[in-house]
């Protein structure tokens, strides 16, 4: 592998990850990740879509006309997103049944539509193919850690087995209700984008605004 | 020709036209073919979902043995709620009642202070399976319920013993709750709860409650009430809510009736 196409892969993982560094995807990061299970599927689900998507973006993209762009950006996504769920439907039913509505709300996922205007526009379709590829392992990198979290403490167990024996079962365990509920997506998306920034200094911001505070020193005495 | 539509400028209006077009056509040829050719795998696993389904609430699931041997000891009917009696011109394999819900020529709307299970309508036939010993005796009854809860409406299964009252089971099998909170209806431990309860007292009202706390030997009338899943009181009240109208004079009260008169007869 190329280091150019190696960067493009590895990159969104963590120094440009869409959920923590470029704040994308949340509303699904916060929604499929009370159970580990729901998050791995609906991680395979984006990530073939946003690989996918950006390679047939990508091989239009000469001959896409810019008044009508996002139009047709948004007609592939959604065609291959239907796709994706019969597939889904017919091959792995159960699990199908439980991502219910979120797999068709792929289409609006940002990072689908950011990487496809971003990154597929612009590039070859083999390189916005490895781009989709990173960006959507990056989503479910984040998407497992979350769900990891909430499961193993809101519910006591992973991928459905076990861990900690709940009180209700006649266990130890006193399950922390709060993880399963949004709100704790949140707080652990907050902490994880903590964490890589104390990790990764570069990705803070510049701040938009700083209180001068040489004016409260100096201007006191002086002006009334 | 297709070489000139290429080498127009992007932005010109015919280049515009034919792009939307060609695009129109690829995507919508391509959606179409994934729709026909996995259908029938779709239909088999909804099938094949809902045999498993009615199975495991009747408790009739065994290690070992395959859905479709086991679905054998159990006939599909089809009923009017209305008068309680089979239907008779109605096929009960094909039948679908959540398909007849939503057909305005096979749905009655319900009256306001009627639906008390927030359902807005119901199907004017029901689907009923009913579990039948070597006899042809009936074991129990299995009646499709739903009905709102707080996010969505579950659609589930009620297994009664063949005298009409006692609860074998309750599951639901389509629901879109909190997990961990009013998707505990799923937890085997809250479902075991509901075996053996009763839910017609002797004048044949429904009397079944799900009560906030635990239910214990001390509670009165303990055999027609149920723990609430604690973090859930609106999932749980929409529980007791969906019983009550499908037990009730809406629901299957009358075709349970007959049963019960008719009991021992061969149906």
């Amino acid at each position: 592998m190329n280091p150019e196409t190696k960067k493009t892969l590895i990159d969104p993982l963590i120094n440009q990850n869409p959920i923590t560094l470029q704040i994308l995807g949340i509303c699904s990061a916060l929604a499929v990740t009370t159970s580990v299970k729901t998050a791995l599927l609906m991680s395979v689900a984006l990530t073939v879509v946003t690989a996918c998507s950006g390679a047939s973006i990508s091989a239009v993209r000469n001959h896409i006309p810019g008044s009508i762009r996002i139009i047709v950006q948004m007609t592939i996504i959604a065609s291959l997103v239907i796709v994706v769920d019969q597939l889904l439907k017919a091959f792995a039913y159960d699990t199908s049944k439980q991502l219910s509505v979120f797999v068709g709300l792929i289409i609006t996922n940002c990072i689908v539509m950011g990487r496809a205007e971003a990154f597929a526009m612009k590039n070859g379709v083999k390189a916005s193919f490895i781009d989709g590829l990173g960006n959507g392992l990056g989503y479910s990198l984040i998407l497992i850690i979350i769900a990891i979290f909430r499961e193993l403490f809101g519910a006591g167990s992973l991928l459905g087995y076990e861990i900690l024996p709940l009180t209700t079962d006649g266990g130890w365990y006193q399950s922390n209700g709060m993880m399963l509920l949004p709100p704790s997506a949140f707080f652990i998306i907050g902490i994880a984008i903590w964490i890589i920034r104390t990790w990764k200094p570069e990705q803070n911001e510049a701040p938009d605004f700083k209180i001068h505070e040489s004016h409260l020193h100096t201007s006191a005495p002086e002006n009334h | 020709m297709i070489k000139n539509i290429l080498a127009l400028p992007n932005d010109s209006v015919k280049k515009t036209l034919t792009v939307a077009f060609a695009l129109c056509l690829v995507c919508s040829i391509l959606v179409s073919a994934a729709a026909v050719v996995l259908k029938p795998m779709q239909e088999a696993n909804k099938a094949f979902d809902k045999k498993r389904n009615i199975l495991q609430i009747a408790g009739l699931m065994e290690e070992g043995k395959s859905v479709d041997e086991l679905y054998k000891q159990i006939e599909a009917r089809v009923i009017d709620t209305t008068t309680g009696e089979y239907v008779a011109d109605v096929d009960p394999q094909t039948y679908d009642q959540r398909k007849a819900a939503s057909d305005p020529k096979q749905f009655i709307p319900l009256k306001k202070e009627h639906d008390i299970a927030s359902i807005k309508r119901r199907a004017k036939y029901t689907s009923v399976y009913l579990v039948k010993g070597s006899n042809d005796e009936i074991n129990s009854i299995i009646l499709p319920v739903h009905g709102y809860g707080l996010w969505s409406t579950l659609y589930g299964f009620l297994a009664l013993e063949a005298d009409a009252k006692t609860v074998v089971g309750l599951g639901f099998y389509e629901h879109a709750e909190t997990p961990g909170l009013g998707g505990e209806v799923d937890n085997p431990n809250w479902r075991a709860k509901w075996v053996g309860k009763q839910v017609y007292n002797d004048s044949g009202d429904v009397i079944i409650k799900v009560i906030k706390g635990a239910v214990d030997s001390t509670t009165p009338n303990a055999e027609s009430k149920v723990d609430g899943l604690s973090g859930a009181t609106l999932t749980s009240r929409g529980v007791e809510n969906m019983l009550h109208y499908w037990l009730g004079k809406q629901g299957y009260d009358k075709y349970l009736n007959k049963l019960r008169t008719t009991k021992g007869e061969k149906s």
